[in-house]
């Protein structure tokens, strides 16, 4: 409850921070958030855009999160959805075979790409405690490079040599029953996933003694060997796991929202996975809920750009600002805390003032 | 294979004086006790702020080098600023610094952005002139070393120099360097002898503002020449050459040469015919990889400050 608290003050904070630099430009603010409200929820197709928007950001999110948990700080999401949507696209471009199967096929490569590119930090911690920051930074640029001499190499596009061949309908997570329903959206399979993802976790982290034991790690690494509990293979564990979700959350993006891999481009969306976590409080349902709102900034932005003359990257910087007022949300406590003091004061000293009237 | 060196070695000089600076400056930031992740958004916002300043200046005063100088200023400035950012968050209230950082870097990549954008349009600023190298008088003339250090130099890579040599005296000989130091090993000693742990810790992270603002804007003024709104991992890498050099000024300097020669030879490889059978990738991937192996190396006898990324609390023993 408290945590859902800091949180929407953060967002108000974000938010009204947004507004400023809107003002500061020489824009009216107001008339900003209406269109990018719009832009985001107008209609059933700009709702199926914002919840594809949102699906990579969800796992990317739940990464972070997971790994938070057993006191690991996964700062290569991006790495991780890069080489998860390498992974996964070169599967649909090199197998033939049946659509379910397929599907099937790309998700697993996509979610064991993404592990094993955490695998190495976490193994790099665990036996020779490397900083995981560290670690996966470097990771980060070495997806970057391999994604940048492989897709040319082995999965070159027919016209720009910058990506890969584009996928056919077949061969993405988009279904036509979905676009049909969304009225031409690019939402795809990919919000399945997430939701079922994210309820996945969630069940891993509170009901089982998996969840329990990575937990513990993260509260007190020493309190928790001393119980027994194998720190190393947790924390290597907890690394795999997290670099699946975002391995997924590649899947989701390259192979779903995207229907190809472009060279150059480190996904933004491993970074803010890091704000949405910080957001959700690092807790699954949060976490689901932090991605929508992002979901609807991004997907917001385009229109808002369109309409008056804004700059999209409002949205990277509203969350950017979130972040930092989610970061130092002990000033909003202690703002909340003398907020509480003085309310409860002011109830003790009404009736006594009362009497002293009477 | 002395050709390649000799007509490398500049370029690979250029390319490592901005991540020297950047990671000189993370190592008073760690010394004095704060992880600061932050480098990349300090870089951006000093290349931004000097990008903008000569752009505009440019127009304005015929005195190219002055203007110049300014733009360095105001990186410097603007670095000092936003570093505020973290050092608040991290010191007056206690925050996990790697969020903090990693939301400066956030902020910085959408802002600088955002606002460059309003500026021009295109989100690119770009500069007319940036400083122009030069052959040092009589020094260039020296055989083999003349040709290496004092030709085609940049008046910048002899300041930044004399900043590192004064940064390594300031660290190891004065009062301000070995309280910085102290703060960042055990600050609550460092307390009780007096020492005032949370301005050190300011003046600390400050000081990695100005010299990430100054490495930012050197990547505009010298080799690069437009601001397109990042400087392509350089912070992170900046931060991995603070641990390769194990947390000292001349451990720094070795591990940024590194860094820049290693660069620097991947983006020439396919020009020069020694280097062209070597696959791209692998050379492309090599200093992170190398990284990672020397990450492992120094694990056992690493030297990083014991206090770096705890909140100070005075009251702990």
């Amino acid at each position: 409850m408290r945590h859902t608290i800091v949180s929407i003050i953060a967002i108000i904070l974000g938010l009204v921070a947004g507004g400023i630099l809107m003002v500061l430009i020489g824009s009216n603010p107001l008339e900003g958030y209406t269109y990018l409200f719009q832009g985001a929820l107008r209609n059933i197709e700009r709702i199926g855009n914002t919840l594809a928007t949102a699906t990579p950001l969800i796992f990317a999110g739940l990464s972070v999160a997971f790994a938070f948990r057993t006191g690991l700080f996964n700062i290569g999401g991006s790495g991780q959805m890069l080489i998860g949507g390498l992974c996964a696209t070169a599967v649909a471009l090199s197998f033939d075979v049946s659509r379910p199967i397929l599907i099937l096929m790309m998700v697993l490569a996509g979610l064991l790409g993404g592990a094993l590119w955490a695998f190495i930090p976490g193994l790099l911690k665990a036996k020779f405690n490397v900083h995981e920051v560290v670690s996966t930074i470097m990771m980060n640029w070495i997806a970057y490079w391999t994604v940048y001499y492989v897709v040319p190499g082995y999965f070159k596009g027919e016209f720009l040599e910058t990506e890969s061949r584009k996928l056919e309908e077949a061969q993405t997570l988009r279904s036509p029953f979905l676009t049909e329903m969304f009225q031409g959206s690019y939402i795809n399979m990919g919000i399945f996933f997430a939701i079922i993802a994210v309820i996945i976790i969630a069940f891993i982290i509170n009901k089982t003694t998996m969840g329990f034991e990575l937990k513990a790690v993260g509260f007190n690494r020493y309190a928790a060997e001393y119980a027994g509990m194998r720190v190393n293979r947790n924390i290597i564990l907890s690394m795999f796991i997290s670099g699946a979700l975002a391995g997924l959350g590649g899947v989701a993006l390259y192979t779903g929202n995207a229907s190809s891999i472009q060279i150059g481009i480190l996904p933004s969306q491993g970074y803010d996975g890091i704000a949405v976590a910080l957001l959700g409080a690092n807790t699954p349902v949060g976490v689901f809920f932090a991605a929508i709102l992002f979901g609807i900034l991004y997907s917001g932005t385009g229109f808002m750009n369109a309409m008056i003359e804004i700059p999209p990257e409002l949205a990277n910087t509203i969350i950017a600002i979130i972040i930092y007022f989610a970061a130092t949300s002990v000033l909003i406590e202690r703002l909340l805390n003398r907020f509480r003091k003085r309310r409860s004061g002011q109830e003790m000293n009404g009736p006594v003032g009362k009497k002293g009237v009477s | 294979m002395w050709t390649i060196i000799e007509q490398i070695f500049p370029y690979a000089i250029v390319f490592t004086i901005p991540l020297l600076i950047t990671a000189l400056g993370g190592l008073f930031s760690e010394r004095s006790g704060i992880v600061n992740i932050g480098l990349e958004g300090l870089m951006i916002m000093g290349a931004f702020a000097s990008a903008i300043t000569v752009h505009y200046l440019q127009e304005t005063m015929s005195n190219h080098t002055l203007v110049l100088w300014i733009g360095l200023l105001a990186a410097v400035v603007i670095g000092i600023i936003f570093s505020l950012l973290h050092a608040f968050a991290s010191i007056n209230l206690s925050a996990d610094q790697i969020i903090s950082g990693t939301a400066i870097n956030m902020i910085a990549m959408a802002l600088t952005v955002f606002l460059a954008r309003n500026i021009t349009g295109s989100g690119n600023i770009r500069i007319t002139s940036g400083f122009s190298p030069m052959d040092i008088p009589v020094l260039s003339s020296i055989p083999v070393i003349g040709d290496l250090f004092f030709t085609k130099t940049y008046p910048t890579t002899w300041f930044i120099l004399l900043v590192l040599f004064i940064s390594a005296f300031i660290l190891n000989k004065t009062k301000f360097g070995l309280r910085l130091k102290s703060c960042g090993e055990f600050p609550q000693a460092a307390e009780a002898a007096g020492i005032n742990v949370r301005r050190i810790r300011y003046s600390g992270v400050m000081i990695s503002g100005a010299f990430a603002g100054l490495g930012g804007a050197l990547i505009i003024l010298t080799y690069a020449g437009e601001f397109t709104g990042s400087v392509s991992g350089l912070g992170f890498l900046a931060l991995a050459s603070l641990i390769f050099g194990q947390w000292r000024p001349m451990g720094v300097l070795a591990a940024t040469l590194f860094f820049g020669f290693a660069s620097t030879i991947a983006n020439v490889s396919q020009v020069i015919p020694e280097l062209k059978v070597i696959p791209p990738i692998i050379l492309k991937i090599f200093p992170y990889v190398v990284t990672l192996l020397a990450l492992v190396v120094f694990s056992k006898s690493s030297r990083a400050p014991k206090a770096a990324g705890e909140p100070f609390d005075s009251g702990k023993r």
